[in-house]
């Protein structure tokens, strides 16, 4: 059976459990209806055009796993970052872990969506923001809506400084043969509030997973938001990752994406500004090699005047890798005084490996300073020259080239034990031991 | 019932005569109008055209009729009836207007501030001209030169009687009839356009241009030109004209094909100026046009284009870089006023080694237009050491227009090196206040702001062009500034 049917056949099942009564219900019901309409995305649409999904939708993919799983924490722990305390919101295979979990609701909320979904206490926030920013018409957001079920609930309170980072992580066992999950969060940061979220999708065997997650994000007056995305996943797996962040005024919100790792890696980032003042920051470094393909969608739609947008995107390729940058930049009329900036840089490693990029920039505003750019290249010669003539070894001199080259995003990750853990993670990528720390 | 007098009658009878007068005016061999095989028979037993050419003309015919009007470019407008246009209608013998009073003030007033001189004026606007004008005389001598080098330089059905073996070899070479829609129905219903071929080594000694081809003035909606560089040649082709014409054809859909052989150099320059429609956005021309040039090794192909007219844009002058070591580029000017809509950019495809392309686009909008930059620079596996330098940039005028850029990058080869920049920014009201406290009013300062912004594309324009160019973006861009 096509995926396509069996999940408009399981969503049948799936509408058993839940309540016909309430207000989620056609909100459910219309979006598999959209879904069933458009069903996934091909090669064709525009959207998609460098993006092809038809290898991955060949498996048999289980939408409801059969098994509970458990996992020993010495067994994940590398995955933590657990240099530091903070709190955790931690699933298995789609399902709450509560062992792993460390939720807090003194001063803040960190907690879950299957318990929002149900509470009646959190039906006011979640009637006033689920659903509201993510596009309706998109049929993976569709197909994730449809089957929301459970994910991360932050909701952080006016003025709260939340005193430590929150890590989100999905694991999945392999217990299936094939698995399909559709996490959904929704984060709401209240007036004046600040946050660090950590997000990681990990899957512990090579059985292949397809993770369909759906991120809201809101953003309100002067809150301050910092969104680390760690994708080093397994080669088996794919990630379709929706993030939709709506922004109040002087609001900042900044979205690291770290693609190292994965077999189809899809990252739609969409952020709306509601207000005046407001900063976005979109940044992310990718490194990939072997038949890895890593996509970076992104729009930044400036509405409002006086917004400023920032976006950095490096990216380095090889082997038969494909890496993709669509990046977006959409100001109103109304949108004066707009700055916004886009940069993306590319180095292609290996004759068979493949950049395509799309910067575009719509723009229907006149006092404004926007600016796109965009180079595909390589490592500097002369450079490896210099450093291989006083003795490094050319593999270190690479490494050496790429990480500078990737030092622009790395330096703006604000908890120092993350920015060690990435620069860990791009020196076992780039297989060098320098000594010391990159 | 009112009785009917003598006075009736004469007039009536004026009436009359105006009616047939107007009928001698367009007997002249109009098809019916609609779109069928038969018609694009027609067509080509009208021109005389070989077996060969019309079956090329059905095979795109056919072509066309399985294929849908591409609906990406970012412009808006009523498609055109493929049915009720006729697709043949022979050069008018008649000429529009007897005296220059006749012609629209609004166009002369035009003409005076391109400094063009009253003969030319009374050509422009298809006055009746008894002397025989300078340029006349300029293109007798002018042919004669060419003949000389043995270069070729007619219109395109000239060609077919009398070249078929280049004609037949090339033409859809570059682009070919299954290309897409416009070019499709360009293929099968081409009435007439230029053709030009230049033998190995000969470097053509003056700037071509299809202005100083008289007799084939109207050449009609659907052009085709063929220009084909022999090894180690050179020569630099000029198409259009700065001053603006008034066309009753709503759509225009050209085919324009470049070939540079070995080592061959050809300089495309263009200047379209056509009926952009009144202010309201009534009217005005669709300009869909397919352009494309082959390098082989170490060819280069240049075009620059100046686009201040026409309602609706959708042009992409494109290079194949197929060949070793061949250059292509591009330098455009597009101005968009009122409610004009421009989607327009390039393609590059390196597919040889060390091939080289620049290109160079400077989107202006005003009034309510939309601009749009539409490009693609394509590295294929084999193209090693390709090299791509693209900037675009925007320049805005009041908060009604947009401007967009939509560049599509795709590399697959490693030693590839790419940069693109764009920026998108209005004028800066600093840059017009220095411009006012030294004495120069705005609009004047505008103008010379615009004009700093595009001089790079400006000074690739040969000379004679460059001048008019300037002073068409100035007037292009008149009451804009509020």
């Amino acid at each position: 059976m096509e995926l396509k049917e069996k999940l408009i056949s399981s969503f049948m099942a799936f509408e058993g459990q839940i309540d016909v009564n309430s207000d989620l219900y056609d909100v459910r019901t219309s979006a598999i209806k959209n879904f069933e309409l458009k069903g996934f995305p091909s090669k064709k649409e525009e959207a998609w055009k460098y993006t092809s999904l038809n290898a991955v939708l060949k498996h048999d993919f289980t939408v409801f796993p059969k098994h509970d799983s458990a996992i020993e924490f010495k067994d994940v722990k590398k995955y933590f970052l657990h240099e530091i305390d903070t709190y955790k919101v931690i699933f298995i295979d789609g399902k709450y872990s509560s062992f792993l979990s460390q939720t807090t609701h003194e001063g803040l909320d960190v907690c879950l969506m299957s318990s929002a979904f149900t509470k009646p206490k959190y039906k006011m926030v979640m009637d006033t923001y689920f659903n509201q920013i993510a596009n309706k018409d998109e049929t993976l957001t569709s197909l994730n809506t449809a089957f929301a079920a459970e994910g991360a609930y932050i909701n952080v309170p006016k003025s709260k400084v939340v005193d430590k980072p929150i890590e989100i992580i999905y694991f999945s066992t392999g217990q299936e043969n094939a698995l399909m999950v559709q996490p959904r969060n929704l984060i709401v940061v209240g007036e004046n509030a600040h946050v660090q979220i950590i997000e990681r999708h990990q899957s512990l065997n090579e059985n292949p997973v397809l993770t369909n997650a759906v991120t809201e994000v809101f953003a309100q007056k002067r809150a301050i938001v910092d969104y680390y995305k760690i994708q080093n996943d397994l080669g088996s797996a794919n990630l379709i990752d929706n993030t939709y962040i709506a922004q109040k005024q002087e609001s900042h919100v900044s979205v690291h994406t770290f693609s190292f790792g994965g077999n189809v890696t899809r990252n739609n980032l969409n952020f709306y500004h509601q207000g005046e003042r407001i900063d976005s920051t979109l940044k992310g470094i990718t490194i990939i090699g072997g038949k890895q393909h890593v996509d970076h969608y992104t729009l930044v739609h400036h509405a409002q005047p006086n917004c400023e947008s920032h976006q950095n995107y490096k990216c380095i390729v090889n082997d038969s890798a494909t890496g993709v940058f669509n990046g977006k930049i959409f100001v109103e009329k109304e949108a004066q005084k707009t700055d916004a900036f886009q940069q993306n840089n590319n180095i292609l490693l290996s004759e068979k490996a493949v950049i395509n990029a799309k910067p575009q920039l719509e723009i229907f505003a006149d006092d404004v300073k926007c600016s796109h750019g965009c180079t595909i290249g390589q490592l500097d010669e002369s450079a490896m020259f210099y450093m291989q003539q006083r003795g490094i070894p050319k593999k270190e001199a690479k490494a050496l080239l790429m990480y500078a080259f990737s030092n622009e995003v790395i330096e703006s990750i604000k908890i120092p034990e993350l920015k060690q853990r990435i620069t860990q993670i791009i020196a076992n990528k780039l297989g060098v031991n320098l000594g010391f720390d990159l | 019932m009112a009785k009917y007098t003598e006075d009736d009658l004469k007039v009536e009878l004026e009436n009359k005569e105006y009616e047939y007068g107007f009928y001698t005016d367009i007997e002249s061999e109009t098809f019916p109008a609609g779109l069928n095989e038969d018609i694009v028979r027609a067509i080509s037993k009208k021109k005389n055209e070989p077996e060969w050419m019309t079956e090329w003309r059905l095979e795109a015919f056919r072509a066309w009729r399985e294929m849908v009007e591409p609906e990406w470019a970012n412009v808006h407008y009523e498609k055109p009836d493929f049915q009720a246009i006729s697709y043949y209608s022979a050069p008018k013998k008649k000429d529009k207007y007897a005296s220059l009073d006749e012609v629209d003030p609004e166009l002369l007033d035009t003409f005076k501030k391109l400094g063009i001189s009253l003969d030319e004026q009374k050509k422009l606007a298809g006055v009746a001209v008894d002397i025989v004008m300078d340029s006349v005389s300029v293109a007798t001598t002018f042919k004669k030169t060419l003949a000389e080098k043995g270069i070729i330089f007619c219109s395109i059905s000239e060609a077919i009687q009398e070249h078929p073996e280049l004609v037949q070899k090339y033409i859809g070479s570059v682009v070919p009839q299954k290309d897409n829609f416009y070019a499709a129905l360009n293929s099968a219903v081409f009435s007439d356009g230029s053709f030009c071929y230049i033998p190995k080594g000969v470097r053509c000694p003056m700037e071509l241009s299809t202005y100083f081809r008289i007799n084939q003035g109207g050449t009609g909606q659907f052009e085709r030109t063929l220009v084909i560089a022999d090894e180690g040649s050179y020569v630099s082709y000029l198409e259009g004209c700065t001053a603006p014409s008034r066309d009753e054809n709503q759509l225009h859909a050209a085919v324009v094909e470049l070939i540079a052989l070995d080592n061959a150099e050809i300089k495309y320059s263009t200047v379209q100026n056509w009926y952009p429609g009144n202010k309201e956005g009534k009217g005005g021309v669709y300009n869909f046009v397919t352009k494309r040039g082959l390098c082989e090794t170490n060819a280069k192909i240049s075009w620059t284009q100046v686009e201040t007219g026409s309602a609706v844009t959708w042009k992409y002058p494109s290079c194949v870089l197929k060949g070793d070591n061949s250059i292509g580029e591009f330098y455009s000017i597009a101005v968009t006023n009122n409610f004009q809509q421009a989607d327009t950019g390039t393609k590059m495809i390196h597919l040889g080694k060390n091939t080289r392309s620049t290109i160079i686009s400077k989107g202006i909008s005003a009034g309510k237009s939309q601009n749009s930059y539409r490009g693609l620079v394509q590295i294929g596996a084999r193209a090693e050491n390709a090299r791509n330098f693209s900037q675009c940039d925007s320049l805005l005028m009041g908060n009604q227009c947009g401007a967009h850029t939509f560049p599509y990058i795709e590399s697959k080869n490693a030693t590839a090196r790419i940069e693109h920049e764009a920026t998108t920014s209005k004028i800066g009201e600093d840059q017009v206040f220095y411009c006012n406290q030294r004495g120069i009013p705005t609009e004047k300062a505008i103008a010379l702001i615009v004009n700093g912004f595009s001089k790079e594309v400006l000074n690739k324009l040969p000379m004679e062009f460059a001048v008019e160019a300037q002073k068409l973006l100035e007037i292009s861009l008149e009451g804009s500034v509020g």
